[in-house]
């Protein structure tokens, strides 16, 4: 089997957001890039599965400009056997995303997909589901555990309520949370034989193209700011402030 | 004029208060409000949902296949029941979230994550980039609208009202490919963390299960929910559906007291809607101070016995 892993470029969860002056958008220019950290980690998971010896080959695949191959890159280095770029330049919304990836589906046949839940720029977490749909897929999202056994894997989902398992049949779809494993580090050896590995690039359009019925994004505001307070001396002092407020 | 359908959350006897707060959003759009009950023998849950103030119609389509809320069964059902409705709402909650997004595909449209304000009938503000940034978003004429209510930017809709319950038959089929195993919650009976009014939350600082036992204690005095920082979550202190912040729960309680939570960006996404937020934390320059309205600094294993004794 076949799995395909979706790598989106994102700013780095470590910078601090900053608004455009002209509310565009948010400032990207010079700002670090990374992989967007849920999908490091569907990553780390279907090279687990393969190493597990439950896959065959893992591609990696990203929809955006010829920056983005500097992510792929990376995937590459953490084990990843070749990747593949979806070329677009400019922001794409997950319906668009979830159908060039069903074209990517129809031509690589993957057991499973593994995207990760949200991407931590737009926070949409709708793309593996959209996917799921347009495919008529299985689709277990916000995994904590997967667990493979033949044609169907059983998946641990977090949920407001606590964990939900469903078995779904393959090929499907499958979302990561945070807790289904900690990547592993990219050694420098691996950044040297990543170079060599394949990364072909295709045109959005081979693949269905742009999907219209995009949301028109107006203005970007900073949120409401919260003032820092004042500060207590001590565990009585801050049990009368409390009730002096009403809020005990 | 706006026909709107949102879609219930619920566990097969009680209505999730995530329902009631999509009603509110459902209200400042404006327009006909009616709710979709999907599940198996779903009778009392569909008579919460008609109680619910500002709901003209309650339709409850009970079938086998709709037992458990598995995207791939419910999205086929909503897309179906969509017909004829300007807009499909529901809490922007784990359920939301899997489900919305799979019948917003089958809808053919985009979709609007996270509603935290509304602008017009298509027109919305939703946080971006862990809520650093707040985007208008408009969706097209002639789509449907279907999005999810960021459920710690809405109110409850309160009780008293009386909609008419229609029941009708599953317009979809089981897809056969997805199968509900179980589910094994993690919290016990403390108030809901998604509706308390007041929560206590512990971080990486309790060092243990066992000493995150000395803020339960506190909580329970004062009936309070809890909550926790991916750290402790992550550690094993505590279960995964307790995580507060970007990738945990969104909460917006009265007060909020953070015991060893340093700050991050991502945990203060989840309470920046918290009324009055207090620190306690023994680093005089933890971030958590610089959002913080009242801050203490001092080592949380002194102040918890403390404020156990103070609060009688
Ligand atoms: C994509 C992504 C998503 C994330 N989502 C979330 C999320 O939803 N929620 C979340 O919380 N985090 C999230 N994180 C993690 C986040 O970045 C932080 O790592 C995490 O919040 C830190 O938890 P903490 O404050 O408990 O631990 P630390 O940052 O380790 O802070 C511990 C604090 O305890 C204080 N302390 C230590 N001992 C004591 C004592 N005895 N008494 C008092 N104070 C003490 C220290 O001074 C310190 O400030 C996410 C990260 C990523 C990359
Ligand atoms: N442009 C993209 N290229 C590759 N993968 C993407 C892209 N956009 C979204 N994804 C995948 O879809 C997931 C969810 O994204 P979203 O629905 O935008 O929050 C991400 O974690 C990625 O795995």
């Amino acid at each position: 089997m076949k799995i395909l892993v979706g790598i989106k470029r994102v700013v780095d969860y470590n910078v601090r957001v900053r608004v455009r002056s002209d509310g565009s958008g948010v400032e990207t220019d010079g700002v670090k890039m990374s992989i967007n950290p849920f999908d490091e980690i569907a990553l780390e998971e279907a090279l687990r599965i393969k190493e597990a010896g439950n896959a065959e080959e893992v591609i990696v695949a990203s929809i955006g400009s010829n920056a983005c191959e500097q992510q792929l890159r990376t995937g590459l280095a953490m084990g990843a056997d070749r990747a593949i770029r979806v070329d677009h330049d400019g922001p794409l919304q997950p319906l668009s995303v979830a159908k060039a990836f069903l074209g990517l589906v129809e031509r690589e046949e993957p057991g499973l997909v593994i995207l990760g839940k949200q991407a931590i720029d737009d926070d949409n977490n709708q793309t593996g589901q959209m996917l799921a749909a347009l495919w008529g897929r299985p689709q277990a999202t916000f995994a904590s555990k997967i667990v493979l056994d033949g044609g169907s894997a059983t998946v641990t989902r977090e949920v407001d309520a606590g964990l939900e398992t469903i078995t779904v049949d393959l090929p499907a779809v499958v979302t990561t949370d945070l807790r289904l494993n900690e990547p592993r580090f990219v050694k420098l050896p691996d950044i040297m034989k990543a170079k060599r590995k394949p990364l072909d690039v295709v045109p959005l359009a081979d693949l269905g193209g742009e999907a219209g019925h995009d949301l028109a994004y107006g203005n970007f505001a900073p949120p409401p700011k919260r003032e820092r307070g004042i500060m207590v001396e001590d565990t009585a002092a801050l049990v009368a402030e409390l009730k002096n407020r009403g809020l005990l | 004029m706006s026909k709107i359908l949102i879609i219930a959350e619920h566990d097969g006897d009680t209505l999730n208060p995530g329902t009631a707060k999509a009603v509110s959003c459902a209200q400042a759009i404006g327009g006909d409000i009616d709710i979709l009950v999907l599940g198996e023998d779903i009778t009392e849950v569909a008579t919460q949902a008609a109680a619910i103030d500002g709901v003209t119609t309650v339709h409850a389509t009970s079938a086998a296949h709709l037992a458990a809320p598995l995207a791939a069964n419910w999205a086929a059902e909503i897309a179906a029941a969509a017909d004829g409705y300007s807009h499909v709402l529901a809490p922007s909650s784990t359920f939301g979230k899997d489900v919305l997004p799979r019948a917003a595909a089958l809808l053919g449209v985009n979709m609007v994550s996270d509603i935290a304000a509304v602008d017009g009938e298509r027109s919305f503000k939703r946080p971006v980039y862990a809520g650093n940034a707040i985007a208008e978003v408009s969706v097209p004429d002639g789509d449907t609208v279907v999005a999810t209510a960021r459920t710690a930017s809405w109110p409850a809709a309160k009780e008293g009202g009386s909609a008419t319950v229609n029941e009708r038959p599953a317009a979809s089929e089981d897809a056969g490919h997805t199968r509900y195993v179980g589910l094994e919650s993690g919290g016990g009976d403390r108030p809901d963390l998604q509706t308390a009014r007041i929560v206590l939350s512990g971080g990486r600082a309790f060092g243990s299960a066992e000493n995150f036992e000395q803020l339960y204690t506190v909580a329970d005095k004062l009936k309070a929910g809890v909550g926790a920082s991916r750290a402790a979550v992550d550690a094993g202190y505590v279960p995964n559906d307790m995580q507060v912040g970007q990738t945990g729960k969104i909460i917006a309680p009265e007060l909020y007291m953070a015991f060893g939570i340093s700050g991050a960006i991502q945990h203060i996404t989840g309470i920046k809607d918290a009324g009055t937020i207090v620190a306690v934390n023994k680093d005089a320059d933890a971030p958590i101070f610089e959002i913080a309205d009242i801050g203490l600094v001092a080592d949380l294993f002194t102040v918890l016995p403390e404020l156990e004794q103070q609060l009688g």
